[in-house]
């Protein structure tokens, strides 16, 4: 008999090498309590979150904790059902209309994650003999929905516009295309030129879709991301973005101005084929989102800690994975897979929490430790965290 | 000289600078296996591939395509 699990020998392997050099394991880590957006107790210590996506730090506000206690009361605990049968309650509605009014766009339609976001509507508005274009380092959910889908996918280099140009000239001008491009790159924290791709893309007969995940709620006038801050929302066919980054909850939507968008309801399959959200995470989305929309203050000061923290990380010496600040991702770069397990473990100890990535990931085969900042980690706690990363770079050997 | 082994001289042209082993190319000799490549050396490959011939060579197909005479037959049938 095979053992179907063979398959998972080497990263069993080398897991097991790399705890066996007396590292904790990095994705076993267990929040205890959480005292706030930013702070929480592990392993019995306090420790500040550097690597939550919590952007806005809109998990613990007042509004919205009240918006979703009431749900809960109101409309108990679960809907038990898809969206298009017994699943739609009014905050549903409600958080749809959150979405089209934060957007300004005419259609919005929510799913249960991100990820199902990102597979229900790739893999079914590109069907047979149709042609996805993407970027190379395009996030998991993208790849799968073109998985699950029956067209041809066709990769182009990360944020090269003339990669993306050769390709859509060499496709067949009467095929339907799907350009699919994320505003922000969550490995790197690096930033799209949406403007020129969508440029390219427009002139090849391309719809465009944009996954702003990580870009909600601060980047662009009104936070609706990077398409909006580099002047082409309005050329944007579908935006796709989740609650469990700066809204703050769970759950993921598309956002549209095509007149039959609302006919998707009932052809993906991720959006009919699974329960709908608890009625306490769509009130507490729903409150979130409006109060984004006047979060202008907040969104200033995420940028001064994204500046600020980038800036210092650079003065001690570290790699990162951009030249200056484009989003609140600040990647820094590790040697190897082994001095990144040692400096995350290293930082845990002094009380950081921060995101180990690696591959596959990450781009290139590298080891990351990927920073979030949040609008609520205040200015002393930057300065924290700087002292964090000199003790333990110095300790692990990253610095001098 | 045929086609086929124009396309496979022009393609083992490209294979040369990402062949860090200096594996002896055949037509049955593998990307993944022989040659040892990784994702990102299948990238750059595909695309210097796709660029010479200015050709898309989808992942769809990149999925099919194991070893060198594979590629070459699919080249061919994208350049008709």
């Amino acid at each position: 008999m095979t053992d179907l699990f063979s398959k998972f020998d080497p990263l069993i392997q080398q897991r097991e090498a790399l705890l066996a050099t007396g590292v904790k394991d990095p994705f076993s880590l267990v929040m205890e309590e959480v005292k706030s957006p930013t702070v929480a107790i592990c392993n019995g210590r306090e420790t500040i979150l550097l690597g939550t996506y919590n952007y806005m730090g809109m998990t613990f506000d007042d509004d919205v904790i009240a918006a979703g206690k009431k749900a809960l009361e109101e409309f108990g605990s679960g809907t038990t059902g898809s969206r298009v049968l017994n699943g739609t309650y009014q905050g549903h509605r409600d958080v749809e209309q959150a979405l089209k009014d934060f957007y300004a766009m005419d259609h919005a339609m929510v799913f249960s994650t991100g990820y199902q976001a990102n597979l229900g509507i790739i893999s079914t508005i590109a069907g047979k003999g149709d042609y996805i274009i993407l970027d190379i380092d395009s996030h998991a959910s993208i790849y799968d929905g073109c998985k699950m889908g029956d067209a041809e996918i066709v990769a182009f280099r990360h944020n090269d516009i003339e990669a993306l140009e050769k390709r859509l000239k060499r496709l067949p001008p009467e095929a339907g295309k799907l350009v699919v491009l994320e505003g922000v790159y969550s490995m790197l924290g690096d930033v799209a030129p949406l403007k020129e791709m969508i440029r390219v893309s427009k002139e090849a007969g391309a719809m465009i879709l944009v996954d702003e995940a990580h870009s909600m709620g601060f980047i662009g006038p009104n936070g609706r991301g990077v398409a909006e801050d580099q002047g082409v929302l309005d050329q944007v066919d579908f935006v796709i973005g989740t609650f469990s980054k700066s809204v703050g909850t769970v759950g993921g939507f598309c956002v549209s101005n095509h007149p039959k968008f609302e006919i998707l309801r009932l052809v993906c399959r991720p959006y009919v084929f699974t329960a709908s959200l608890p009625p306490s995470v769509v009130a507490t989305a729903a409150t979130s989102i409006r109060k984004l929309m006047h979060g202008s203050n907040k969104r200033a000061h995420l940028w001064e800690n994204s500046r600020k923290l980038h800036g210092g990380l650079k003065a001690l010496g570290f790699t990162l994975g951009t030249d200056e600040p484009q989003s609140a991702i600040i990647a820094v770069i590790m040697p190897d897979l082994e001095r990144g397990a040692a400096m995350w473990e290293a930082l845990l100890a002094e009380g950081l929490y921060v995101n180990l990535a690696r591959p596959p990931a990450t781009p290139a085969n590298m080891t990351l430790l990927r920073c979030s900042l949040c609008a609520e980690h205040s200015s002393e706690q930057v300065d924290q965290i700087l002292g964090m990363f000199a003790a333990a770079g110095r300790k692990v050997g990253i610095i001098g | 000289m045929s086609d086929r082994q124009q396309i496979f001289d022009i393609v083992a042209a490209q294979i040369a600078p990402f062949n860090k082993k200096g594996i002896d190319l055949a037509e049955t000799t593998t990307f993944a296996g022989d040659l040892e490549w990784d994702s990102l050396t299948v990238m750059d490959f595909v695309a210097a591939v796709e660029d010479e011939f200015d050709i898309v060579i989808t992942m769809n197909m990149q999925a099919e395509i194991e070893t060198v005479g594979q590629l070459v037959d699919a080249v061919g049938k994208l350049k008709a």
